[in-house]
């Protein structure tokens, strides 16, 4: 009954990132399928699976135009999918459970984002007035959770900037990554405020970049061109998302996706060999840390201290320098992270010895959650 | 009031008597008919219990900050003066959480669980947001 070890991620597609004026979205879209489908070995009529999440500065690109992009002329599965910023793990999920129900057998999961060079739009708009006061986007609502935790608790700004400057040591050993100038505490303090208790050095990049992976059985992607990675554990949790109507504000989902998932995996914390964790701001890696069980509530904070999170540190994060120092392609920048740190393939930022590691996504104002648990 | 740039909440159907009592300067707060469950934001239906049933109640505009953050940053182009300004998150007396902006207090004076009371801010001739003060 399990999909534990049936299933793995068999190709993983890149495409440039950064400031990128001159890709469209739908060429970003084409680069980076393109691109997972060679890594695993595989020609566009292989696939017969599709799911794209829609990049809201051009949603005339879909799952049925990329299709038609690729050539494909038959599909079993052909969605677009929306959990916001936990659909990448998401896909990952329902293709495995698409291919395990026989509608299809190589399924194409891909993204784009283009808020790098795009005009800024409003966030979709949760129900009530908060436009009107001055309140917009994920990050304020973040902020929002954060201050609470930090007075609650007394988390504090220097311990998220802990995390910072952790991840950009990563990305600083990330050829690709966005940001390659070391930071230290004292940058982090100083960087100006966003939406205070966040300064600029709390919150993630803006990215234009595309990403894709190929999921197969593991019984084809043994015959492909990559040590396969398999996923070993699947899990979601999802909160009532407007942060007024939230009965526990700290509550981000993170609990039931993670217990769902070390579930079917059949391992605890200690047996993760590194985590590629979410950060749309540090913030989102401390509640995480708690509500995924790594420390109780409250105590992220002192728990991130000593550098624990750094690659040669006790719990390797976010080890090509995540959304903070990488590129924000969302969920995708960990999902594809957590394939290579397992195939063995990072270089200077290798986990040594990695061979089970934990992804996790989070959509909205911190309230939709999902995680993944993948092995070599 | 009339070159008021400001994005004006979005007004759905089952929020029209709450904004129409806002510029009564009458905080309304939608309540369950049947099980009596406040609830906000409006909605056609009721979490708590599934009832249909739904009325308006007055409330006494009193509650607490349950959090805040202070904007350093312009989010949207018509707030470029404002900066820095705090958006928080009220709990009303009742129970239930609305966002909304402190007046006549600077960013730094605010704490969670100040005690802050509602005031009616006519910022159109359409439109009244509830706004706080400190209590």
């Amino acid at each position: 009954m399990s999909l534990k070890d049936k299933y793995a991620i068999a190709g993983v597609g890149y495409t440039p990132q950064g400031k990128l004026p001159d890709w469209t979205v739908r060429g970003l879209f084409l680069e980076a399928s393109k691109n997972a489908i060679e890594d695993a070995g595989l020609t566009a009529k292989d696939i017969d699976g599709i799911l794209v999440e829609l990049c809201w500065t051009d949603p005339t690109t879909q799952c049925w135009s990329l299709q038609a992009d690729l050539g494909i002329e038959h599909t079993g599965l052909c969605a677009n999918y929306d959990s916001m910023g936990a659909s990448a793990i998401a896909k990952v999920q329902l293709a495995a459970m698409a291919i395990d129900a026989g509608l299809c057998k190589a399924v194409l999961c891909a993204f784009v984002e283009k808020s790098a060079t795009a005009p800024a739009i409003p966030y979709r708009a949760s129900l009530g007035a908060g436009l009107a006061y001055g309140f917009f986007g994920a990050m304020p609502g973040i902020a929002m959770a954060a201050q609470a935790h930090m007075s609650k608790y007394g988390t504090t700004s220097r311990q998220l900037g802990e995390i910072a400057v952790t991840q950009r040591r990563h990305a600083c050993l990330n050829p690709i990554a966005q940001m390659r100038t070391p930071i230290t505490i004292e940058d982090h303090q100083n960087s100006r405020m966003i939406a205070a208790p966040l300064h600029l050095l709390d919150c993630c990049l803006v990215s234009d970049g595309g990403r894709a992976l190929v999921v197969t059985s593991a019984e084809r992607a043994k015959s492909l061109r990559h040590p396969p990675v398999y996923i070993i554990g699947m899990g979601q949790g999802h909160v009532i998302l407007d942060l007024p109507e939230r009965p526990d504000m700290l509550d981000c989902g993170a609990k039931r996706s993670g217990e769902t998932a070390f579930r079917m995996a059949g391992v605890t914390h200690k047996d993760l060999d590194f985590l590629e964790l979410y950060d749309a701001t540090t913030y989102n890696i401390i509640t995480q840390l708690e509500e995924l069980g790594f420390c109780k509530r409250g105590e992220g904070g002192p728990f991130v201290e000593g550098w624990r999170l750094a690659i040669d540190g006790e719990l390797p994060t976010n080890t090509s320098g995540g959304m903070l120092s990488e590129a924000y392609l969302q969920g995708w920048t960990g999902l594809i992270e957590v394939v290579r740190q397992l195939r063995g393939d990072c270089g200077e930022r290798q986990v040594k010895d990695a061979k089970i590691g934990m992804v996790t996504n989070q959509g909205g104002f911190i309230g939709f959650h999902s995680t993944l648990i993948l092995r070599r | 009031m009339a070159d008021y740039d400001k994005p004006l909440p979005h007004m759905t159907r089952e929020a029209q008597e709450f904004w129409q009592g806002c510029k009564r300067h009458e905080l309304l707060i939608q309540r369950c008919k049947d099980c009596s469950t406040y609830r906000h934001y409006q909605r056609p239906m009721c979490p708590n219990c599934g009832s249909w049933n739904a009325e308006w109640a007055e409330v006494s505009g009193k509650g607490k900050v349950y959090t805040y953050i202070v904007a350093h940053q312009p989010f949207h182009p018509t707030f470029v003066d404002d900066v820095p300004y705090a958006v928080v998150i009220v709990e009303l007396e009742e129970g239930v959480r609305l966002v909304s902006n402190v007046v006549d207090c600077r960013p730094e004076d605010i704490y969670i669980g100040m005690p802050v009371e509602v005031v009616f801010d006519d910022v159109t001739e359409k439109v009244t947001l509830p706004r706080f003060r400190r209590a």
